[in-house]
Formats: C-alpha cells, structure tokens, sequence
C-alpha cells in the first residue's frame, strides 16, 4: 500500500488548520492531499480458491496438457506467482477443436435455438451469481483496479451473455432476405486487457447463432476464463461447446491454423492481427480482428470543459490506458489548451495510483512486467524526442508495475509517442485551430478504432463526427461499453463488428431465403 | 472588469452525474471515516427555518449545537445555527460564550420576491440583532428572465450593506433547473461579492444534490484559480444521512482540496442529519449500531 | 464509288474522369471468339495502378460525403446513359463474340442492375444502420460508412454485366474504386467509361485499367493506400495473393466467384455491406 492510508494530521483534528490561507499559491495550485486522505480500503481475496494449478478445458473437462508444460501466472501487483497453467501445444488443440467439432455436428448445432439461448441466459446469470469472485480473480491475476472489474468487465460481460442469449431464436429477423447459418467451429484469441470481458465479447454472439467454440485466453491472464469454463459445467452446456485452451503466441497459432476451425476472431495487437490474417490467406476461413488504436480526443473550444476533462481522464487513465479504443492523443484547441491543461493536471493530482484490490484505487498495475518496460521505453523516446513529460505526484508501492498518470506536451504529429500506440496512462497533448485541422489531424493515423468530439454545438458533433474514419465516435463522452453497441476499427484497427445487431455477421453465414 | 455573464461555460448533466458517481464510489474507512463524520458535523449549519418557530424552539436548537451529545463532550460543535432575522437575537444570546455563529436568512426568504429597499432592509435588521452571517436569496424569476445585471447588482447592493459578515448566497437551484444555469448563477454570485454560495432555501425540492454541488464547487475553484479569491460552499436542504454527508465533503476534497475541507469554507445547510451524524460517530467509537431514542431530536 | 472507310476507334483507359493512354504506352492485342484481332487495348502496369490510386483517394471525400439521393440519382443517370447507347454496347459484345441475343441481354441486365443499385443507396443505412438501446443516459446509433478505395478484378467473362455487377455495389455505398478489367475482354469496359464520363459521376470515383489483370493484381492488392479488394477471379494462387497482400494494411478483401453474372444473387444489398464500416456514434441525453 501506499501512504494514502496515513493522514498528515491525527483524527483528533476535527478542523483543518490549513484553512486559512490568506495568499493564493503563486500558481494557484490546488493541495489534495494535505488532509483527510482516505485510508486503505482492500477488497478482501479471503474467500477466493484459486488453485495451484489449472489444465485446458476441453469438451466439458479440465485435463492436463498433452506434453505436461506449464506457464506461471504472476500478480503485477505484487510480482508474486498466482498459479500455473497448461501451455498448449497443438495436440491440445487438436483435441479441442475435435470436441468442438463434434458437439457442434451431433448436438449444438441441432439444439432448437431457443433451448440454445437459455443455456447462454444461464450462463449470464451464473457470471452475475460470481460477480465478485470473478471480479477479484481479474483484478488479482491482471492489476486492474477492483472498482472497474467490479462496476465494468464483469456486470457488462454478464450483460453481453444476457444480450446474444435473446438473439439466439430471434436471428431471423436480424438479416433482412437471408437467413443465418452458423460457420461452425470458431477459433478465438482473447487479450489481457479485459480478460473476461473480450470472452464474453466473443464466446456469446458465437453460441447465439451456433458455434462451438475454442478460446484462448492471454498468457498473462487466463483465470478468469478458467473460472467460466466452471460456469460453463455448472450451467450443464453441453460437453465440448466451450473449450478453453490457455497458451502463449504459439498456442494461438495453432489455433489459426487449425484446419478445421472456420473462424478466428482474434482481439490484440495490430501486428499480430496481421500476421493471423496473412496466415488466413487463401482458405476460407472467415475471421474478424479487434487490433491496435491510436484515437484522437477533439476538445473544442465551446465544449463543457470540466466534463472534457473527465472524459480525457476515462479516455487514456480507464484500465491503466491498456485499452485498445483508448484516447491517446487528445487535441485542444488553441485559446483554451493553457486553461484545460492546467484543469487536466490538477485533476491527475487525485487519481489514486496502487494496490488493485483496493476500491479507492484509480489506476492499478501494469498487466505485466514486459507492459511495463514498454511502456516506459515510450516514456524514454518521447522525453529524447524533446517533448515535455508531465507526471502526477502520487506515490507508487514498491513492488509491483506501476506507472504514474503522463502527459505528454511540445510534441507534433511526427513524434513516435504521437503515432504508435503505447497501451500505458501515456496522453499526448497538440493543439489545433480549426475544425479542419482537428480532423486532419484525428485522422492522420494507419489506425481507426474511436475517437471523441468534446463540444456544445450539435451541428459541429455531427459534421466532425461524419468526417471521423473510425469505428466508434464519442461525443461528449468516451471510453462506454454497451451489449448493444457494435464495436470495431476502419482500417488497420481491424475487420469486423462485436456488439450489436452487427456483432451477429462474423458469425453467421448468409444464405438466401 | 467582469466576464460576459451570457456565454458561460456550458455544463453537461449526464458527465457531471457520471463524475458523481464515481466519486460516489470512494469508499471511506477506519480512520477516515470518523475523521470525515467529526469533519462533517463541525461544518454544520444547524437550522430552524419555518413559519411556526419560536424563541423557545430556537433555545433548544442553540443548546444541542452548542452540546451535540453529552456523552462524547469532546466531539465538536457545530459551526452555526440558521434561523429567520426575527429569531436573531434569542439565538444570540442562548450562544453566548460558545463560538458557534448565528446564521439569518435575508432579503424575503425564501421566495425573494419583494423590493429592494426591503431586502436591505431585511439584512440590515439582521446584522443589527447580532447575525455573523447572511443568507440571502437571488431573485430567480429575473434570473430566469436572462436579467442577469439584476441579479449581480442585487447580490453586490446586499454585500455592501453586510460589509466584513459573511455573506452566503443562496441560488435556489431547484428553481434553475438547468446545470449551466447553476454555473452561471454561480459566478455572477461569487463576483458581485459572495463568500459563499449555496444550492437551496430547503423549500424547493429538489434542494441540494451532488451534480448541483459538484457544478459550484468547480465554479468556486475556477474563479478561486481566476482571481485567487476564495468562495464557502454551501449544500443546503434534503440532506439527511452521514453517508451522503461523507460524499459530499469527497466532492469537496478531489474538486477543491484540503484547504476547503473546513468549516470556514464548507457547511452543510440541515437539521436531522446532525443526529445522524453522532449515531454514525458513535458506531465508530463502541462498534455498536445505534438506535435514535439515544439522540436528542432537536 | 469506293466503300467508306470505317474509323476505328482508339481504345484508352478512364483514370481521373479522363482517358489517358497508359504510362507506358504499351498496348496489346483483343481477339474475338474467332481468335480475330479486333482491337488492340492500352496494356497498363503499375505505374497506372499507382496513378489511379491517387485519383480514387482524391475523389473519395467528395463522393463519400455526397447525399445518398445525389448518389442514387448519379447511378440512375449512368443506366439512362446506356440505354441510350445500347446499340452501341450490343455491338461491342458482339464484336467480342456473343450472340445478339446474348449481347442484349447483357446490355439490358447491366442496365436494370445499375437501376437496382441506384435504389440501395437511400436505403441502406434505413435498413443496415440501428439505434442501439444502450443501458446509459446515451443517445447511440451505428451507421455504415464507405470503406474507402475498393480495387477490383473485374470477371473475365461477361465484359459488361460482370463489371456493372461489381462496380455498382461498390460505388452505391459512396466508396471509390480503381477496376482491372476483364483482360480478354476489355473493350466494353473502356466504352463503358465514356458512359460513366457522361454521366455525372465525378472524376475519380470510379478508374478503369485495361490490361493483363495479373500483371497489376500484385500492385493493386498490395498498395498501403487501397481499402479493400473485390476479387472475382478464380485462381487459387491469385486468391491467396490478394489475401496476403490485403494483410499488409488491414484491407478487407473478397472474393465473389460466379459463373453467371445473370444470377439475381448479383443484386444483393451484402455486396454493398461488404465495403462499409459501421460507425457507431454516442452521445449523452440531458439537459
């Protein structure tokens, strides 16, 4: 823990001497931390059995890996070791695609849709039944602060199960003139940044329209999938339907190129989506890509500026800034960047930066060591390029990754920090003029995953908005889930739809009435 | 030179009520909660604002602000109590001795609707019995009116006759309805001269709540930042339970910071939730749950 | 009286609302069915690849942003453009060795699909966008929107009908595309661009290159500024060049392999979803 639990002054202090000053500080800056400073309040991980040691889940069993090899899953909070878990090779995805093969022919895809999606209306309220449990494992295995696995990833992956479970009968009124089929056996690779989450994003519309499913869940963060592949024996789904196989990169890659998997829908990085989709070349796999980000946050001038500046908080801060869709380049206009930024860093000031169990916490760990030192290569090249770096002044624990909330000024649109996307509390900070130039701007950039328009004039949202190339716009918000709301990139920010109506296509083929 | 009092910055409800909820969500334990609760009871303006007072109902009042719970006599007092002009000088002297202030409304509370000269007046009578402090009204139908001179020139015509006391001024929110009405009222308010402003007369509903609070402590900070001048805040009305008391005064410490985690810069404008606030202190202390018969209701 | 002298006509490429000859001047040979010489087309390379691309993403922000009516009407105008040169397309396939009662239909087919299309494009985001009801105090709604440049092997056979069928999908949708033709039988193609030019289409949106498809294909599919490939071409190695090459940037590409451009499966509204992101857009309700 760090010092927040320690009040500069006793409890018997019930005033506050310091509250008399008769000048202003020279700079006006506020004091946040010189009284009443909350003390620690951790979520307990008393009642949570995470085991020693964890097999794949394959048609409906947890069994051990084919050649006995393991991974270690380490707390980033604390660098200590959680459990080991199965790395699989490609016999074991071998023998899960086979089970999911065969569910998939004999039963799943036989089963009256309607029976289909009560099975997944069971399995949203087996998560909701687990929520805190599920919520501690995902801040305890990847340093998320409890506060968003709590009040984010779980209810909202609950959610998406209790969306898809009503598609599930209804899929002949979602594509007008066709009718959907399912593809069969889809192939999905998931990332560490909302574990859960992404399983849910693609295990529930994959079962609504009739897939069988092989998920693998990231290397540093696999328990929570572990813990569903328990949901989904407790819910009766049958054998095979869910199969969980836990790996590194080479496990995945078996997965995509697996012959008899029809789809791969994979969540992660640019580079590796396009090694998958050269991989796919050639067959008839379908498959969609969640990739890579660099979104642009537009504040003009006549925005509501203190929620502006909220909405840049949640924008880079939400999650670590380890959010694909993350606002990492926020452009101010001109006349008011001196006033915002100032607004900006005082509110970075209270952010709370430590243990991720605790539920006053704002920004937990760093997912893992290797995300740390990356990020903090980034910190390096954008400090060499000569860019101003500004860091709040929270104190960090000692063990653990962690980094402190960063801003970046004095930079331009050439700068590596301003183009690649760096997946830490890191915000680059350039200005603009006009709206034009805002846009240019925004869209200057080989990826198109979300940006935001932070402004109280409709007309301006709806033209800056039309002119944005990427897949989500935020007006006067950023960073909002919904079941119902399709999600994806333009361009090298990947193919495809999750969420919505439009969440249903990657998983269905369309064949004529 | 003032700022153009038309074009204020714009508020967004949805993002403040986000905002609220997530610091909503700070979870005050141990030793910062009864740190907060003791906090929160010195800042209380412990008030009688009704047609059927009486000097003997305000006797009682002074008394437990004066002595909260006779068990706990080291707890603190409460900052003031709030009473009607008339009841200024009964309230005065039952706080003789002690350094709890006496707060009167002024200028036709709570509707404001009555002339000028009355309003003076109104505050006048009050300083003269004894007030510390003033709480007066706006005149919400001219602000409403977009007459906002008016207003400036009222607030800042009262301000002159109240001089060194207190001077909290009350927007009457519910009336404002709109969040960017709030900002506006609330810097032509701090402008023309106020020491505080405060949400509500308690006969509007809704009277105060977070989004509204949150929206005029950032007008406090921003003006605080513009001219270096410091305003009181002052949530007023509907106000009844330590845990909401708690929220507020996080509000207060992430929007303006330690220096305003006082009673010289923040009350709460209540009557029952001084019980309750004893109840939850009590808890604190003997780890017991408390029933309010062990509680004097006044 | 000796007989008249028929002028031939010089056959060039529609790149940028003009008909340049190509870069590097080269032409080549087009045969009937008889294996008769009966025209020599412009053999384009990467170079006009490369132009192309230019042209297409300087007009795509300007036909992106047209109203879906000016588009539909723009698509409207190209049908009444060639029915008004039917005669003069049913030769031309003719010449290329289909019957006359197949070249007509051909004519008459590309004629009404363009009409088709031209029908889609004020209604697509009514029937493919949503309003989304999302838990939050948000208004929230997803719209398709062009991809951006689709480049596009036209079919080897049907010369007319199979690039109207690909091309009008595409353009419908407000994208911009730089087409390969049918590279046995392009003279159509070329011809087809005089009606486009004709027809209000702005310069750039739509670019035709005459020449041998797998001499360009690599460029084409391979270029960082083109959005998306629409591929009629069979070839297992062709297919899986494409799709490597569509990896370098993301592009979405696909194939629609069809033996019979007549197949009513070729007016399909899913051809226009095939290069259209969807866009979803929040915002808060509140006063």
């Amino acid at each position: 823990m760090s010092d927040q639990t320690t009040s500069s002054k006793t409890v018997s202090d019930q005033t506050n001497g310091a509250s008399k000053p008769t000048s202003p500080n020279s700079d006006l800056k506020l004091d946040f931390s010189s009284f009443w400073n909350y003390s620690s309040a951790p979520e307990s991980s008393e009642n949570i059995d995470i085991k020693k040691k964890y097999g794949h889940f394959i048609n409906g069993k947890f069994v051990e890996p084919a050649k006995g090899r393991t991974i270690k899953s380490i707390n980033p909070a604390t660098e200590e070791v959680l459990t080991e878990f199965a790395e699989g090779t490609v016999e074991d995805v071998d023998a899960a695609v086979s089970a999911a093969r065969k569910v998939y022919e004999t039963v799943w895809s036989k089963l009256d849709p309607r029976e289909r999606g009560k099975y997944i209306y069971r399995i949203a309220r087996m998560i909701q039944e687990r929520s805190r449990e599920l919520a501690i494992v995902e801040s305890m295995d990847g340093g998320k602060p409890i506060r968003e696995s709590r009040d984010v990833d779980v209810p909202i992956a609950a959610a998406h199960f209790f969306y898809y479970a009503g598609w599930a009968d209804k899929l002949d009124y979602a594509f007008p003139g066709r009718k959907a089929e399912p593809v069969g056996v889809c192939g999905q690779i998931i990332p560490w940044n909302f574990p859960l989450l992404m399983l849910a994003w693609k295990i529930a519309p994959a079962l609504a329209t009739g897939n069988t499913v092989v998920l693998k869940p990231a290397e540093t963060t696999p328990l929570t999938a572990l813990i569903f592949a328990e949901i989904c024996q407790d819910a009766g789904l049958p054998d095979g339907v869910v199969n969980i196989v836990t790996g590194a990169g080479q496990t995945g890659s078996a997965i995509v190129n697996h012959k008899d998997v029809d789809k791969i829908a994979f969540t992660g990085s640019t580079k590796v989506g396009k090694i998958i989709q050269k991989s796919l070349a050639g067959t008839d796999k379908k498959f969609t890509l969640e990739l890579g980000g660099k979104g642009a946050n537009i504040i003009f001038e006549d925005a509501s500026i203190d929620q502006a500046v909220e909405g840049v908080v949640n924008a880079i801060f939400f999650n670590q800034g380890h959010v694909c869709c993350a606002g990492s380049r926020l452009l101010v206009q001109e006349g008011i960047s001196e006033a915002f930024i100032q607004k900006l860093k005082g509110r970075m000031e209270t952010l709370i930066v430590g243990d991720p169990l605790d539920k006053n916490t704002d920004i937990g760990a760093i997912n893992s060591k290797t995300q740390y030192e990356r990020i903090n290569e980034y910190l390096e090249i954008g400090a060499n390029e000569g860019a101003t770096m500004y860091q709040s002044s929270c104190d960090l624990p000692e063990n653990g990754y962690y980094c402190k909330p960063t801003i970046f000024t004095d930079i331009s649109q050439s700068n590596r920090i301003v183009q690649e996307e760096i997946f830490g509390p890191v915000l680059t900070i350039q200005t603009f003029r006009t709206p034009d130039e805002a846009i240019d701007k925004a869209n200057n950039t080989p990826y198109g995953l979300s940006s935001g328009i932070w402004t109280d004039k409709g007309s301006k949202i709806f033209k800056v908005g039309q002119n944005m190339r990427s897949g989500v716009v935020w007006s006067n918000t950023f960073n909002k889930f919904d079941p119902t709301s399709p999600f994806g990139g333009y361009k090298e920010s990947g193919v495809g739809r999750e969420g919505g109506l439009h969440g249903l296509y990657p998983y269905t083929k369309l064949v004529k009435n | 030179m003032y700022p153009d009092f038309i074009n204020t910055t714009p508020i967004d409800l949805v993002g403040v009520e986000e905002r609220v909820s997530r610091l909503n969500k700070r979870s005050i334990k141990k030793d910062s909660k009864l740190q907060g609760l003791k906090l929160a009871l010195s800042m209380i303006d412990h008030t009688t604002l009704e047609g059927k007072d009486s000097e003997g109902k305000v006797r009682q009042l002074c008394q437990k602000a004066k002595m909260p719970y006779a068990p706990l006599p080291d707890l603190p007092t409460v900052a003031a109590v709030c009473v009607y002009p008339n009841m200024v000088a009964t309230a005065k002297q039952a706080l003789q001795g002690s350094s709890i202030h006496v707060a009167s409304v002024a200028t036709a509370f709570p509707s404001g609707m009555a002339q000028l000269q009355i309003k003076l007046d109104d505050t006048k009578f009050a300083i003269d019995q004894g007030a510390d402090e003033v709480d007066m009204v706006i005149s919400r139908g001219e602000f409403l009116k977009g007459n906002y001179s008016f207003i400036f020139d009222e607030i800042a015509a009262i301000k002159e006759v109240c001089g060194d006391i207190h001077l909290k001024v009350i927007l009457e929110t519910g009336e404002l309805e709109t969040l960017t009405n709030v900002r506006k009222a609330s810097e032509i308010a701090m402008h023309a001269g106020a020491d505080f402003i405060k949400t509500s007369t308690g006969k509007v509903s809704p009277a105060a709540t977070q989004p509204v609070t949150l929206v005029m402590l950032e007008a406090i900070r921003d003006y605080y930042r513009e001219t270096g001048r410091m305003v009181g805040m002052k949530p007023a009305g509907g106000i009844r339970k330590a845990k909401e008391a708690l929220q507020y005064l996080v509000l207060v410490k992430e929007t303006l910071g330690a220096p305003w985690l006082s009673k010289d810069w923040f009350r709460f404008g209540a009557s029952s939730l001084t019980n309750d606030l004893l109840m939850q202190i009590v808890k604190q202390e003997t780890g017991v749950y408390q029933s309010n018969i062990y509680f004097s209701n006044d | 009286m000796s007989k008249r002298l028929d002028v031939l006509k010089t056959y060039k490429t529609y790149v940028g609302g003009k008909f340049p000859r190509s870069e590097s001047d080269h032409t080549y040979p087009v045969y009937n069915t008889k294996e008769e010489k009966i025209a020599n087309a412009c053999r384009c390379t990467r170079k006009d690849v490369r132009d192309a691309v230019v042209v297409a993403r300087s007009a795509f922000n300007g036909w992106s942003s047209r109203s879906a009516y000016n588009r539909g009407q723009i698509l409207y105008r190209i049908a009444e453009m060639l029915e008004g040169r039917k005669d003069q397309f049913v030769q031309e396939l003719e010449l290329a060795g289909l019957k006359s009662k197949d070249a007509l239909a051909e004519v008459e087919l590309s004629i009404d699909r363009l009409i088709y299309y031209a029908g889609w494009t004020d209604k697509l985001s009514q029937v493919f966008g949503t309003v989304n009801p999302v838990a939050s105090q948000h208004f929230n709604f997803s719209m398709p929107d062009p991809t951006g440049i689709v480049g596009i092997t036209a079919p080897e056979e049907s010369p007319l009908l199979g690039l109207v069928s690909v091309m009008a999908p595409v353009i419908a949708g407000g994208n911009v595309c730089v087409i390969l033709s049918s590279t046995t039988k392009p003279l159509s193609a070329v011809s087809f661009g005089e009606v486009l030019h004709a027809s209000d289409v702005p310069a750039g949106v739509v670019n035709i290159l005459t020449g041998h498809q797998h001499e360009m294909i690599d460029h084409l599919s391979s270029h960082m500024d083109v959005n998306g490939i629409l591929n009629t071409n069979n070839s297992s190695e062709i297919r899986k060049q494409i799709d490597e090459n569509s990896a370098l940037n993301v592009k979405r590409s696909t194939h629609i392999i069809s033996d019979d451009w007549s197949n009513d499966e070729h007016e399909n509204p899913y051809y226009i979803l095939n290069f259209q992101e969807t866009k979803t857009t929040w915002h808060p309700v509140g006063v």
